[in-house]
């Protein structure tokens, strides 16, 4: 490691090893992140908020206790890019929406809370689609964030921040939230590594909620490793969230070490291919599943026949609870107030705040939610909803009573250009489309680079879906991945990318 | 065009009951006493100062997310268990979505479709001419949700949001358990409509004090009631439309919001007008409902089961085992000891209007015999309760004091008069009543020599009095007596002096 001049090319785990011997400080590393945020985030605009002082107020105390002799945690002094939808005590807290401009929430979330504990150094916020609704990181109130890859292009959303800073080198780890593929889609389009733990095994306290039944909190990394050693910083049970699962974390760092998948059945969705996929994603696919096999894993064809409708209930669920969620965001007691000028009357004022406040996507989503829950439309709408919900689940069920993971593309095509979908909400909704059923079950998933796609020369994604609770067999068959295509190119793929 | 429903003058009680039949319902809310509020740790302590008693989660601020208090639960389950309620085995709770300031996600967490206890039954006795009759009130349900904060509505001339100034919001009391209890439709009460209703309230109070759920303090809001109400002429076969009455905030209230509704409707009816079905709100001061929310404007709270909660599955074993910790209720221990104690039932009404009955059970536990316990709790000890305005069971002497005054009393140590001012001198913190006794040599005097000089000073200075005993008219004697025992400062034994007055005039009692 001595004698790498840009530490900022480093993984999360060389970095810890590197400050844990001594080689480098804590403090060295944060301030080389910062000035690379200094230097390039200017064209890719992934964070909202840079939090300097408290950055290194964090790394001097990780260089103190290694000072003092103290044993480090396995990524003490790592600097992190942190979704802005996580309340982080003193910081602004935006979601990416007007409605919070201001905002420094008085508490600490679970999420932020460990990654404290860890020694972990949180550089700042990264932008996201307000209020994590979106696919492109464009419904943020404070402008798009680029793709490092291509900076006319969308980073992926809607933790587009999170994946923007890991692939642009400007920290070595993101916390995003997949509420729909929030964090597998972005980590595929920018070509990194991202995942979805199991729902409840994350704490979703002090995660500003969008679908409080599908939410959940993972990491974003260049390596399967790194995401493996984030992944079991914040994970484990939490008394603040009912629905955090009372477990023990999957081993997902020891899976992530196992670059073996002998024997392993692999299950190709047969719905998650077709009409409306991009060739070259196809291609890169169809690829990474004949690796898979000639690396010892029995690959066979699975049909979930109710993946077709995950879309449509997801947009029925999500919208159903984020319009009981994002009723709070009224100017009565934090955020923006708008029109209160001693003439309206308190209705008028939360109307008018909501107006100025809330941008077209969530006020979108907030008049379907109200109407899908309204009576004599619940049964429908909300209620057909889940009942799909369950089917999706029990397609999730048959589909492991043979199989011990799913594969499909993670996103049916490679980055998007800026400005391309906004008009087109349902053509914004399609880039979930692979994504969704797992978050409808609630079960593990990751997206791991595959390859570009050779009409753009953009990144593709591999999804790889385990069992709920089983989320080591998404970081086995990943790292699997990674390290094969790593040997056949000589190099990690994010090498490939431009240098900005 | 007038609105007949608020012009029409009300029709006097009797003529209203002789034409209508009522149906009532009632909807009572009852905060638990629980250390913490439902879904956060803070504080359910009333009185401090506002917005001091809140965090993230009772604030609703982003991020935060509700986990249930267990304690709340077992409450809501004992209480279900007393009123005869099912147990679900398995409910959620849900969102009920509406705007207003006090709720600060804007959406207050309660039970929809799935609650906690369903389908049970009160008996609640009435005292009528006829003697004591029985009602059965049926319980529809009894659900957990969350109380909201307090608004206070500066300026304006209704002291409602519309129309104010400005308003004040104190989040303390968001977050409160709060235990909504509904009771089915109850009909054939007829003129007793309005007793029913309040005795039912007291029963449910009663309940509730003796699980230990909730203060229940109607005056502090941690029982409320709503109460409806809907007429129908004698012998019609339908129900008519029903009012809704908020903010009824004491026994008394209950039946007089009651009866006014009564009174109300049936002008309305009599006068070929058609009651409009709404919330109304009581106004103590008035005596009267006025119209609050149409059904018209009724909201629709989109109610869904809420994702940041688990289920509640509370085990048979669970419920079982909080069914076998019932302390024995209300209706159970009345009955006990009307039995035990050989008294009517009007007796035992008197003791527990007085709130004397745990202070009238502790005295006999403590050695008095029941009449005398009853006798000094209702007469003594409530006047003075009365006159100091506190609880009868908050007065500064406890049921050991009152034993012991009532035994020195049997012993021929104190007579009436003295035990009074014994208990006088507890009250006024002078310590037990022996020390009392002893402090202020509190003693009957029987000693003949020392009654002697002051019975013969009353008959010298009365002879008129004195002659009319000799000439036969015994009941005269009293008088005497009272000088005597005026003279002696009330110490004298005054079977023993009737005695000695009876001697010296020579004449037998």
């Amino acid at each position: 490691v001595i004698g790498v001049t840009d530490l900022t090319r480093l993984s999360a785990s060389e970095i810890a090893s590197a400050i844990a011997s001594g080689e480098v400080s804590a403090v060295e590393v944060a301030q080389v992140h910062l000035d690379r945020i200094a230097a390039v985030d200017e064209s890719v605009h992934a964070f909202l908020y840079v939090d300097r002082e408290g950055a290194l107020a964090a790394a001097r105390a990780v260089d103190a206790r290694r000072a003092r002799g103290e044993r480090l945690g396995s990524l003490a002094g790592v600097p992190l890019a942190l979704k802005d939808v996580f309340t982080q005590r003193g910081v602004p807290t935006t979601c990416g929406s007007r409605i919070l401009e201001g905002w420094r929430p008085p508490f600490d979330s679970t999420v932020v809370g460990r990654l404290r504990d860890a020694g972990v150094v949180i550089l700042g916020k990264t932008n996201m689609d307000e209020f994590a609704m979106g696919s492109s990181t464009e419904n943020s109130a404070y402008g798009p964030t680029h793709n490092p890859w291509n900076l006319g292009r969308i980073p992926g959303g809607s933790s587009g921040g999170s994946s923007a800073a890991v692939s642009s080198y400007e920290a070595p780890l993101g916390i995003g939230t997949d509420t729909g593929g929030s964090i597998r889609q972005p980590a595929a389009v920018t070509g990194v590594v991202g995942v979805k733990p199991t729902y409840g095994g994350v704490s979703r306290y002090g995660l500003v909620a969008f679908s409080s039944s599908l939410d959940q909190a993972g990491p974003l990394a260049r390596s399967v490793l790194d995401a493996a050693l984030l992944h079991e910083v914040i994970a484990g049970h939490d008394p603040l969230d009912s629905t955090s699962i009372d477990a023990p974390v999957p081993p997902v760092v020891e899976a992530a070490r196992i670059t073996d998948v002998t024997g392993l059945r692999i299950g190709v969705v047969k719905e998650l291919s077709g009409e409306g996929y991009q060739a070259g994603v196809e291609q890169r696919f169809r690829e990474a599943v004949e690796l898979l096999a000639k690396l010892g894993a029995d690959v066979i064809e699975v049909s979930c026949p109710h993946f077709v409708y995950a879309l449509p209930a997801y947009y029925l669920i999500a919208p159903s609870e984020c319009s009981s969620n994002l009723a709070r965001f009224d100017g009565m007691r934090y955020g923006l107030r708008v029109g209160d000028d001693g003439t309206r009357s308190t209705e008028e004022v939360m109307a008018l705040t909501r107006e100025a406040g809330f941008g077209p996507e969530v006020k979108r989503r907030i008049m379907l939610g109200t109407y899908a829950l309204s009576s004599g439309y619940y049964d429908a709408y909300y209620g057909q909803a889940q009942k799909v919900r369950t089917l999706i689940t029990r397609d999730f069920d048959r589909a492991f009573e043979s199989v011990d993971v799913l594969v499909s593309p993670t996103t049916p095509t490679t980055a998007f250009t800026i400005g391309e979908r906004v008009d087109d909400p349902m053509a914004m909704y399609l880039a979930d489309l692979c994504t969704i059923p797992a978050n409808l079950a609630g079960n593990a998933a990751m997206s791991v680079p595959c390859g570009l796609a050779p009409e753009d020369g953009l990144p593709v994604g591999l999804q790889i879906m385990a069992p709920t609770l089983a989320d080591e067999r998404v970081y086995r068959v990943g790292a699997a991945v990674e390290a094969a295509l790593g040997d056949a190119w000589g190099h990690p793929l994010l090498e490939e990318a431009p240098s900005l | 065009m007038t609105n007949v429903a608020e012009t029409s003058a009300l029709l006097p009680y009797s003529e209203a009951v002789a034409d209508y039949d009522p149906v009532i319902g009632l909807e009572v809310h009852v905060e638990l006493s629980t250390a913490s509020k439902m879904f956060c740790a803070c504080s359910t302590v009333f009185g401090a100062a506002p917005n001091t008693q809140v965090c993230p989660i009772c604030l609703g601020l982003p991020g935060s997310l509700p986990v249930a208090n267990k304690a709340a639960v077992d409450s809501t389950i004992k209480i279900g268990l007393a009123l005869n309620c099912s147990i679900a085995e398995w409910c959620r709770f849900a969102r009920k979505n509406y705007f207003y300031p006090d709720m600060p996600k804007n959406y207050q967490i309660s039970q929809y479709d799935e609650p906690l206890c369903t389908d049970g039954w009160l008996d609640v006795d009435v005292d009528t001419q006829d003697g004591p009759r029985t009602f059965r009130v049926g319980i529809e349900r009894v659900h957990l949700e969350e109380d909201t904060g307090k608004t206070l509505h500066i300026g304006g001339a209704t002291g409602r949001i519309h129309g104010a100034d400005y308003s004040l919001v104190d989040y303390n009391r968001a977050g409160i358990p709060l235990v909504e209890i509904v009771t089915k439709p109850v009909p054939g009460t007829g003129e007793l409509a309005p007793e029913v209703a309040r005795a039912y309230v007291t029963e449910l109070r009663e309940i509730c004090r003796t699980l230990g759920v909730s203060d229940v303090r109607m005056e502090q809001g941690s029982l409320r009631c709503d109460a409806n109400v809907s007429l129908a002429p004698l012998g019609a076969s339908e129900w008519g439309k029903r009012t809704e009455t908020k903010n009824v905030n004491s026994l008394r209230s209950i039946e007089r919001a009651v009866r006014y509704e009564i009174e109300r409707q049936a002008g309305i009816l009599a006068a070929g007008g058609r009651v409009v079905q709404e919330t109304r709100h009581w106004h103590e001061e008035t005596g009267v409902t006025t119209p609050g929310r149409s059904k018209e404007e009724a909201q629709d709270y989109r109610y869904f089961p809420d994702p940041d909660l688990v289920p509640l599955a509370p085990s048979r074993e669970w419920v079982e085992g909080l069914r076998a910790s019932l302390p024995e209720l209300p209706a159970a221990r009345r009955k006990r000891l009307t039995k035990e104690w050989a008294l009517s039932p009007r007796d035992m009404d008197a003791l527990v209007n007085a709130g004397a009955l745990d202070s009238v059970e502790a005295t006999v536990a403590a050695g008095a015999p029941p009449a005398e316990a009853r006798k000094w709790w209702l007469g003594e000890l409530a006047r003075h309760a009365n006159e100091t305005a506190t609880e009868v069971s908050a007065l500064p002497i406890g049921p050991a004091d009152v034993a012991r005054v009532v035994e020195l009393v049997a012993q021929g140590r104190l007579n009436d008069q003295l035990a009074r001012q014994v208990i006088e001198g507890v009250l006024a913190g002078d310590g037990s009543p022996d020390e009392v006794v002893a402090a202020r040599g509190l003693a009957v005097v029987s000693d003949d020599s020392a009654l002697g000089e002051a019975v013969d000073e009353a008959i010298s200075a009365n002879p008129e009095i004195a002659e009319k005993v000799r000439t036969g008219k015994i009941a005269a004697a009293g008088a005497l007596v009272g000088a005597v025992m005026k003279a002696t400062r009330g110490q004298a034994d005054a079977a023993r002096v009737r005695e000695l007055i009876f001697d010296r005039l020579g004449v037998s009692g």
